[in-house]
């Protein structure tokens, strides 16, 4: 067993679990934020993105233990019934999704890719490396890649993107 | 997932004593491979050692005009580096051809280079494996190879090195820093880094017991124009079946080095001086002592026409 605290959607939390546990077991199982999905398990399939101190990560592939002291944002943080996100809105409004449980995921994923562009990381598909990647499609499909989605909402998902990042893509 | 304790290193020296000196012990960084392989099994660490908390994140000038690379830097950082963007094109082009975004936000650069093969038979604890359990045999010699190696190979292994952003380093001319159980520290080429599987595929760098990475250092800029091609199974997200990085110079003399197909970024410096003489004189060079199977015999072919594409594209 192993201490550690972190911030979950703005709220401090004290734990003590065994080494073993995933973030993704510890916000599911410890602290029963269930909207974080286990997929494969493997960082596969980005059912499981979160976005830690600003960037999203597979929560799957990485120890509760080794996130002491760190910001963790949760689909739960980003929006709730009454006030969404507008991503979590967009989402909704586009359709983008069947069956929802890779929906977090994406959503999670989503508004930290929007943050990449604007931060000028490039991608695969960026033409020039030493330009600002441009906000297209293509961009937005590349950079989702990490995010499997079995029903295939994909060119939903791409139009709900679209909308948040003011539709120009 | 096998029970562990954990600890928080202090100093990369510190670090390096205590892997050597607890038995089982292994360091975590980034954990996107380790931690899928000790939830299969595959790596059963008895302790880990943290390393995150070590100042190794940084990337500074060096005096003799390149880049040193801590340890510790994400990938998604390295590749988003105004200086490698601008000077290590080839570099950026392979990081960002590998992984998810996700996974790049987590993975290190001394990670990325010691990540293990993708090979499914290592991954199957079902099937013998000589890397993964040394003496058992292999599954893929006879079995779907489609994505194995085809040069350097043994009788022991046909796996290859996943790794994107090592082909880049190897074609850079990168070298690895480390510091080692008794403190000491030492520079190794990216050139003498990786072993070809012989009869210890399990034995996959020349890291002694302990050691660790603290950066890798790129020498200065080499100009030329910087290419990464990479052909896999998806348009993206998904492991090499051949990649090529290439700095070609205006002159037409270049350096090459390939992924997907061998134990280790492959390299070989006389097929660089085939370079005027064109993709073919090169790839016959590159993989002039290639032992490919029936199934992945197409790589030999793919290699020279992947070359050819670079070449034309660097001549714009």
């Amino acid at each position: 067993m192993h201490k550690v605290s972190f911030v979950v959607n703005g709220k401090n939390h004290e734990l003590e679990l065994d080494t073993r546990t995933t973030l993704l077991d510890a916000l599911r199982e410890h602290l029963h934020l269930t909207g974080t999905k286990k997929g494969c398990d493997h960082g596969q399939c980005g059912a499981c993105t979160v976005i830690v101190d600003g960037r999203r990560i597979n929560s799957c592939l990485t120890l509760a233990v080794m996130h002491e002291g760190d910001d963790i944002t949760t689909v739960e943080g980003l929006g709730t019934p009454e006030h969404l996100h507008p991503m979590q809105a967009a989402f909704i409004k586009h359709d983008g999704y069947q069956c929802g449980y890779c929906t977090p995921g994406q959503i999670c994923s989503a508004v930290a890719v929007l943050d990449e562009i604007k931060a000028g990381i490039p991608s695969h598909v960026s033409a020039d490396l030493t330009a600002r990647p441009p906000l297209t499609v293509s961009e937005l499909r590349e950079r989702m890649s990490g995010n499997i989605c079995r029903c295939g909402a994909y060119s939903n998902i791409v139009d709900a993107i679209v909308e948040v990042a003011g539709g120009e893509a | 997932m096998k029970a562990f304790t954990y600890e928080r290193a202090h100093s990369p020296a510190e670090a390096a004593a205590a892997a050597a000196r607890i038995n089982g012990a292994q360091f975590i960084a980034g954990g996107t491979n380790l931690l899928d392989l000790m939830k299969l099994e595959i790596e059963t660490p008895a302790h880990l050692i943290d390393v995150n908390g070590l100042a190794l994140n940084r990337i500074e000038a060096t005096p003799e005009g390149g880049l040193r690379i801590g340890a510790l830097v994400r990938n998604t950082d390295l590749a988003a580096d105004e200086r490698v963007r601008r000077d290590y094109g080839l570099l950026s082009r392979a990081l960002l051809a590998g992984a998810s975004g996700q996974l790049r936000n987590k993975a290190t650069t001394a990670g990325n280079l010691l990540q293990r093969t993708r090979c499914p038979y290592f991954y199957d604890t079902n099937q013998p494996c000589n890397k993964r359990k040394p003496g058992s045999g292999c599954a893929a010699i006879e079995g779907f190879s489609r994505q194995h190696a085809v040069i350097g190979v043994s009788d022991a292994c046909i796996a290859t090195h996943p790794s994107d952003m090592a082909v880049a380093m190897m074609a850079l001319d990168a070298t690895v820093e480390t510091v080692q159980p008794d403190g000491t520290t030492r520079n190794i080429p990216i050139a003498d880094f990786y072993r070809l599987p012989g009869d210890t595929p399990d034995r996959e760098t020349v890291l002694a017991p302990g050691e660790l990475i603290t950066a890798v250092t790129l020498p200065k800029p080499a100009g030329g124009t910087h290419i990464y091609h990479k052909v896999r199974d998806r348009a993206s997200y998904a492991f090499a079946l051949i990649s090529v990085g290439a700095i070609v110079q205006r002159d037409g003399t270049g350096r090459v080095a390939l992924g997907g197909v061998a134990h280790k970024p492959w390299r070989v410096a006389a097929a660089e001086t085939e370079f005027p003489r064109g993709a073919k004189a090169v790839t016959e060079r590159l993989l002039s002592s290639a032992k490919p199977t029936r199934e992945n015999a197409f790589k030999l072919p793919l290699v020279e026409r992947m070359l050819a594409a670079v070449l034309n594209e660097a001549r714009g």
